[in-house]
């Protein structure tokens, strides 16, 4: 199991590396880089919000987009609480960590005690891994002079097309992705930047009565 | 413009991430409400994936970003990891603006 929670960490190890890079060629200073994978510590949404400062979005919509991209660490952190410690200190800190990987290594074990050693063997693991390859990213970032020549314009997409992917496993998943992107293109003519993508939310309703249905 | 909004994202993600842990403990959330949580991150990454290909402000645009995306697209669903499909819609980019 400390096998796969390292494994799992040096994977988003090479996440965080291209997070770093991104976040310097989008304007941000080294230290807010860091700043972000330390104490927001969510890849998505630091990734959406930092590809809509680079884009020339307002700060409030990106950070509103951002927020509602994280609201489903809300269910992660239910679903993992009952394995968590008692102590309040202990279930701050491990609030932190709830996270996409630690949350689905804990709830793939087979006992609450193997699910807590999973859960934070998966999150320091991850923790450590993002932050180094965020430091090692914004450095090499930095170092890169013209990132247009190096078609770091397209890295952001993509980096969503490969986010999105695992998530369309069902009929609603699909629907919801098709109503958010026409939702998009409706509005991107007309509505400020960083709004179409806020407004794509709505799609979640239209998608997730259907959810309930077998 | 950034610190405060770095701050407000930590802020925001670290109380969401709380609830369960530290407020709700050991009850149930409602299945419904959970269907939604789950899902609410799909139709805005579809968004975001549109609205930074094809569009410059608020006008579309067919540059070098689209068959980038589209190579990333294709590596996905080869099974490519993701530093591997990342780093090849940049290669097709930067190939792209080399050429035109």
């Amino acid at each position: 199991m400390l096998t796969r929670a390292l494994a799992i960490g040096l994977a988003t190890g090479a996440y965080g590396l291209s997070f770093g890079a991104l976040a310097v060629a989008a304007g941000l200073s080294l230290a807010q880089a860091v700043a972000m994978s330390a104490f927001v510590f969510t890849g998505a949404t630091q990734l959406s919000v930092v590809g809509a400062l680079a884009a020339g979005g307002a700060a409030a919509p990106a950070v509103a987009s951002g927020l509602v991209l994280a609201s489903r660490h809300v269910a992660y952190g239910v679903a993992v609480a009952p394995v968590l410690p008692g102590t309040l200190r202990a279930r701050l800190l491990a609030a932190h960590l709830v996270i996409d990987e630690s949350t689905a290594m804990a709830r793939a074990q087979p006992d609450p005690r193997r699910a807590r050693v999973a859960f934070w063997a998966t999150g320091a693991s991850v923790f450590a891994f993002w932050n180094a390859a965020t430091i090692a990213g914004a450095l090499i970032g930095s170092a890169i002079a013209d990132p247009a020549a190096l078609g770091l314009d397209a890295v952001f997409p993509a980096a969503f097309v490969a986010l999105l992917s695992p998530r369309l496993a069902t009929g609603p998943a699909r629907r919801a992705a098709l109503a958010g992107a026409a939702i998009a293109v409706a509005l991107v003519p007309v509505a400020p930047a960083g709004v179409p993508v806020l407004a794509a939310i709505a799609a979640t309703l239209v998608a997730a009565p259907a959810a309930r249905r077998p | 413009m950034t610190w405060p909004a770095i701050l407000a994202l930590a802020a925001g993600v670290y109380a969401m991430k709380a609830i369960g842990p530290v407020v709700v403990r050991r009850r149930e959330l409602p299945e419904r409400w959970r269907a939604m949580t789950g899902l609410v991150a799909v139709p805005m990454l579809a968004a975001l994936i549109v609205v930074q290909t094809v569009t410059d402000g608020p006008r579309f645009v067919a540059d070098a970003r689209l068959p980038a995306v589209a190579v990333a697209a294709v590596a996905v669903w080869r099974g490519a990891p993701f530093a591997v499909t990342v780093a090849l819609a940049a290669a097709t980019s930067a190939l792209l603006h080399a050429l035109v």
